[in-house]
C-alpha cells in the first residue's frame, strides 16, 4: 500500500509532460492552426489528468478537465486559438507547476483549487454566462473534514458497509490512558496490536504515524469492522495496563449476533469467511486509496511526502557501468589469488588493470549523473516570451546546444544565474522598438544561448544585439563613485572598467541602470558562478550588443586539490583558489598593527596561522628556518596560509561533512585519502581575511 | 496501517524489543537494534577542527564520511585510553549515520516492554534527558538511551 513509489513516478512524469505543456504552448501561439501542436496540448492535458486521477490528485484533475474541455472546442474548430486562450493556457501551466511543486514538497495537490483559472476556461467556452460545465463534483468540501467527524467520510463509510454486509460490526472506539503513562507510543501499539487479533483497523485519529511518534495528548480514536462484541473488546482492551477508560460506539452492527460459544465452534468457517472479508476490505481500500492518500488527513496511510532527487538514466550506460563492476570483481579475485600464490610478479599487472578499470568506472559514474541543459534551458523561452510582451519589445530567443550535459550538481544552480542575465539581455540590453529602428537595426531583438563542452568546463554564453556596454559611461560612473581616481580611471583597459559592474557596492548602492543600462544583480551571478567554481566573462561592443561567457567545470564532486600537513593531519586546499606557493624566511613576516603580513612584489599580503586557526594540537615545538605559504586568492584580495609542509597536487572527491556537523565554517568538505583516511577540505572563502 | 504493523511484527515478538548492550564507565547501556547499522572497531579518526568537543571528528565507513562524537565526552565521564574493546557504535538518524565511542559492546538483549520503566521520576537532573528508560533483565539493570535527543541536543549545542 505504498504509495510514494507511484508518488516519484508521478512527479517524474508530470514535470516532464508540463516542460511539453510549455513547448508547445509557445509553439502553437505562433501557429494557431497546427493541428499536430493542438493535438499534443490535448494530449498533454489528457495524460496529466488521467495521473493526477489515479494518484487522487482531484483539483489537478479538474483544472486539466476543463483545459480539455477548451481545447476540444478548438479541436472541433469552434474556437479559434487566439492570445487570450494561450494566456490562460499559461496560466494553467502554471497553476500545474504549482500543483506539482506542492506535491514535490508536501507530497499532496494542497488546497489552492485556482478557481479563478477554472473560471477564465470556462468562460472561453460560454462567454455569455458563467455556466459551470459538467465537471466532477467538487469534492473539496468532503475532504476538509473535521477531527470529530473523522467516521462520516466515505471512504470509511464504504468500509463500514461492506463490513455489514459482510455480516461485521463497526465500532468507534475512543481510548484513554493513564495520565501517568510512560511510553504512551508503545502502550497505543500494544493496542493496536490487541484490537488486530480481532478486527481490522480501519483509521485512528490522530493518525498512526502520530500515535507512533507519540503526537498526541491521552486519548486516540481508532475506528474497526470487527465481528467481535462490544463487551469482548472492551474487555480486552481494559486488560492492557495504563488503559484508563474505553468507549465504543456503534457505528454499524450486523444483523444477526451470534454468541461466543457459536462462533467457537464454527471458528473455521468464519475464519474462512474473515479472511475473504480481509480481502475484500483491501481491494475496497486500495481503489479507495487513491482517492484518500493525500486528501484525506484521517486517513490511516497517508505517506509522508519523500521526493528524492532523480536523474534519468540511459540504460547503455547502466549496462556499462554493470559491466565495469563485473571487471572489477574479476580483478578482485585476481588480486586474492596472487596474494594466495604469493606470486609478486603478477600484481604489478594486476594493480595495472585495476587502475584501468576504477578510471573507466569513475568515467562511467560521471556520465551517470550528467544530464543534458535542456533542463534548465526549457524553461527560458516562455520567461523571455513574458518579459517581451510586459517589456513591450520584440524578442527572439535562440538556443544552441540544449543537448550539452553537465552534472547534475551544476544543473541545479546555474538556472538563477542565467536567469538574471537573460533578464539583463532583455531588459537592458535589447532597445526599444523605436529605438531599434532608429539605429537601423532588425525590429525583433534577438538574444542567443548557447552552451557547449569546452575541455574540462561547460560553457554557456548569453549573447544579445541590444545597445552593448557604454564604457565610458562607467568609467565615469567609477570615478564618481570613487572606485578609482580619475588618473587611475585612464589608465584602466576596458575589460577592467566593465568589471566594476560585478562588485557588489557598484551595482546596488547606485542604479547602474542609470550609467550603462547594465548591473541588475550582476554580482550576484559572477557570486553564484564563482561559488561554482567557474568565472564569468564579458564582451561588448557599443550599439552592437554583449556576450556574457559563463565557464563551469563539468562537475562539482571532484576537484584537483593540494594536500597540505599541519603537524600531523592532512587538509587540502581547492587548487582554483590558489595562486601561488612560496618559501620566506621566518624574519621577513612583518608585522602590521600586531597582525602578521608578508610583502611579495611590493604587495601586502596579510599571514594566517593555519595551525592556530584549525587549533591543531601541537607536538612540539621547533625552530623552523623557512615558511612555507600558500598565496590563496578570495575575490581580487590575496591572504597567505602558513602550513608546515607540502604533500602535493592530487584529484580528490568531494564529501559533505553531513548535517550534524554545521556550523563549522573553516571546513568545506571531506575526502577520502588512498589511505582509507579522511582529510578535509579547507574553505578558503571562509579562512581568508 | 497493514503493511507498517506486518513488518514490526516480525521484529518484535509478543513485546519484546531487542537492545544492543554496550558499556560505559561500568555503566550498562542500550539502544534498540533496529537503529544500529554496525559496530566496527576504533579506526583512525580525522579531527574536525572548531567541532563541539564531544565531537572525535570524522571517520570513512567504505566510503562515507560519518561523523563520530565520543560518548563519554558526551556524559561528561572521564576519558580513558581506548583499549582491544573499544568499539565505535554507528547508529541511523534522521539524515545518516552517526558513530560514538563505547568502552566495549557486551551484547544482544530483549527486553519486554513490560519491563522498561520511564526515568522521569527518577529526578530532574540534566544527565536523564538522553533517556529512554531503564529495561530490567533479571538483577539487571541497563539504562536505554534516547538516541534522536542525544544527537539533536549536540546540534544545538555544536
Amino acid at each position: 500500500m505504498d504509495m510514494s513509489q507511484y508518488l516519484e513516478l508521478f512527479i517524474e512524469e508530470s514535470k516532464e509532460h508540463l516542460q511539453n505543456l510549455n513547448q508547445h504552448l509557445l509553439e502553437i501561439e505562433n501557429n494557431p492552426n497546427n493541428m499536430t501542436i493542438l493535438n499534443e496540448i490535448f494530449r498533454v492535458a489528457h495524460t496529466v489528468k488521467g495521473m493526477a486521477g489515479t494518484m487522487g490528485f482531484s483539483k489537478i484533475a479538474t483544472l486539466t478537465h476543463a483545459m480539455e474541455n477548451v481545447l476540444q472546442e478548438v479541436r472541433n474548430g469552434n474556437i479559434k486559438i487566439s492570445t487570450h486562450i494561450v494566456d490562460v493556457l499559461f496560466q494553467c501551466l502554471d497553476a500545474l507547476e504549482n500543483y506539482v511543486n506542492r506535491v514535490i514538497n508536501e507530497g499532496n495537490e494542497g488546497q489552492n483549487d485556482y478557481a479563478s483559472v477554472v473560471k477564465a476556461l470556462n468562460l472561453i467556452l460560454a462567454p455569455d454566462t458563467e455556466q459551470v460545465s459538467e465537471q466532477e463534483p467538487k469534492e473539496t468540501d468532503v475532504l476538509v473534514e473535521k477531527a470529530d467527524e473523522f467516521v462520516n467520510d466515505e471512504y470509511t463509510q464504504n468500509i463500514i458497509n461492506k463490513a455489514v454486509q459482510a455480516e461485521m460490526n463497526a465500532y468507534n472506539i475512543n481510548i484513554t490512558l493513564n495520565a501517568g503513562c510512560v511510553l504512551k507510543a508503545a502502550r497505543a501499539f500494544i493496542i493496536f496490536r490487541t484490537l488486530e487479533t480481532e478486527c481490522d483497523i480501519i483509521k485512528s485519529e490522530p493518525k498512526v504515524e502520530d500515535i507512533e511518534d507519540e503526537k498526541f495528548d491521552l486519548t486516540f480514536n481508532i475506528v474497526v469492522v470487527t465481528k467481535a462484541s462490544t463487551d469482548k473488546l472492551e474487555k480486552e482492551l481494559y486488560a492492557i495496563s495504563e488503559v484508563d477508560n474505553v468507549g465504543i460506539d456503534v457505528l454499524a452492527e450486523k444483523a444477526l449476533h451470534r454468541t461466543a460459544e457459536q462462533r467457537d465452534n464454527s471458528s473455521q468457517v468464519q475464519d474462512d469467511m474473515q479472511s475473504d472479508v480481509g480481502v475484500q476490505l483491501f481491494q475496497q481500500q486500495g481503489k479507495q486509496y487513491k482517492n484518500e492518500e493525500t486528501q484525506d488527513g484521517s486517513s490511516p496511510q497517508v505517506a509522508k511526502p519523500r521526493t528524492r532527487k532523480t536523474v534519468r538514466v540511459d540504460i547503455d550506460r547502466l549496462d556499462n557501468l554493470m559491466n565495469l563492476v563485473s571487471e572489477l570483481i574479476i580483478i578482485k579475485t585476481r588480486l586474492e589469488d596472487i596474494e594466495g600464490t604469493e606470486q609478486y610478479s603478477n600484481s604489478s599487472e594486476a594493480i595495472e588493470y585495476l587502475e584501468r578499470i576504477t578510471t573507466s568506472l569513475h568515467d562511467a559514474v560521471m556520465k551517470v549523473r550528467m544530464v543534458p541543459v535542456e533542463m534548465v534551458f526549457n524553461r527560458f523561452p516562455r520567461m523571455i516570451r513574458d518579459l517581451a510582451r510586459e517589456l513591450d519589445k520584440k524578442i527572439t530567443l535562440n538556443m544552441y546546444g540544449q543537448e550539452t550535459e553537465v552534472d547534475r550538481t551544476v544543473i541545479d544552480e546555474i538556472g538563477d544565474p542565467l536567469i538574471h542575465l537573460l533578464r539583463n539581455s532583455a531588459d537592458h540590453g535589447i532597445e526599444s522598438t523605436d529605438q531599434r529602428l532608429a539605429n537601423n537595426k532588425s525590429e525583433h531583438g534577438t538574444i542567443n544561448l548557447k552552451a557547449y563542452h569546452d575541455g574540462n568546463n561547460v560553457v554557456i554564453e548569453v549573447q544579445d544585439d541590444g545597445a552593448g556596454i557604454d564604457v565610458e559611461k562607467v568609467r565615469q560612473k567609477a570615478i564618481v563613485k570613487g572606485v578609482v581616481d580619475p588618473e587611475m580611471a585612464k589608465a584602466l583597459s576596458d575589460k577592467e572598467v566593465i568589471d566594476f559592474l560585478f562588485q557588489a557596492s557598484f551595482s546596488t548602492a547606485d542604479k547602474v541602470t542609470d550609467v550603462s543600462g547594465r548591473g541588475v544583480g550582476l554580482d550576484v551571478v559572477k557570486t553564484k558562478i564563482e561559488d561554482l567554481g567557474g568565472i564569468v566573462e564579458v564582451e561588448t561592443k557599443k550599439g552592437k550588443g554583449s556576450k556574457f561567457i559563463i565557464r563551469l567545470p563539468l562537475t562539482l564532486a571532484i576537484i584537483q586539490a593540494l594536500m597540505v600537513i599541519l603537524e600531523k593531519e592532512k587538509y587540502a586546499i581547492p587548487l582554483s583558489s590558489i595562486k601561488e606557493i612560496i618559501n620566506i624566511k621566518p624574519k621577513e613576516v612583518r608585522l602590521v598593527q600586531n597582525k602578521e603580513v608578508i610583502l611579495l612584489r611590493d604587495t601586502v599580503i596579510p599571514l594566517i596561522r593555519l595551525d592556530k586557526v584549525l587549533d591543531v594540537p601541537k607536538t612540539e615545538s621547533k625552530e623552523q628556518k623557512q615558511l612555507t605559504i600558500v598565496i590563496v586568492r578570495k575575490g581580487d584580495k590575496l591572504t597567505g596560509f602558513v602550513v608546515d609542509s607540502l604533500l602535493g597536487q592530487q584529484e580528490i572527491v568531494i564529501k559533505s561533512l553531513g548535517k550534524h556537523l554545521t556550523g563549522i565554517s573553516e571546513i568545506a568538505g571531506a575526502t577520502i585519502l588512498g589511505d582509507g583516511q579522511v582529510a578535509l577540505i579547507l574553505d578558503v572563502n571562509a579562512l581568508a581575511l | 496501517m497493514e503493511s507498517t504493523v506486518k513488518k514490526e511484527k516480525t521484529i518484535e515478538v509478543k513485546g519484546y524489543t531487542q537492545f544492543v548492550v554496550f558499556k560505559l564507565a561500568e555503566e550498562e547501556y542500550g539502544i534498540d537494534i533496529q537503529r544500529v547499522i554496525e559496530i566496527v572497531e576504533l579506526t583512525s579518526i580525522t579531527r574536525v577542527p572548531n567541532a563541539p568537543s564531544f565531537v572525535k571528528g570524522v571517520i570513512n565507513l567504505r566510503g562515507e564520511i560519518i561523523p563520530v562524537m565520543g560518548l563519554r565526552e558526551r556524559f561528561n565521564l572521564p576519558p580513558i585510553e581506548q583499549t582491544d574493546e573499544t568499539r565505535i557504535v554507528i547508529f541511523k538518524v534522521n539524515e545518516g549515520s552517526i558513530g560514538m565511542i563505547v568502552d566495549n559492546v557486551v551484547e544482544v538483549v530483549e527486553i519486554h516492554l513490560s519491563a522498561i520503566e520511564g526515568v522521569s521520576n527518577f529526578s530532574n537532573d540534566d544527565s536523564l534527558k538522553f533517556l529512554y528508560g531503564v529495561g530490567k533483565i533479571d538483577e539487571r539493570i541497563v539504562t536505554l538511551l534516547n538516541l534522536d535527543k542525544l544527537v539533536v541536543q549536540a546540534q544545538r549545542e555544536g
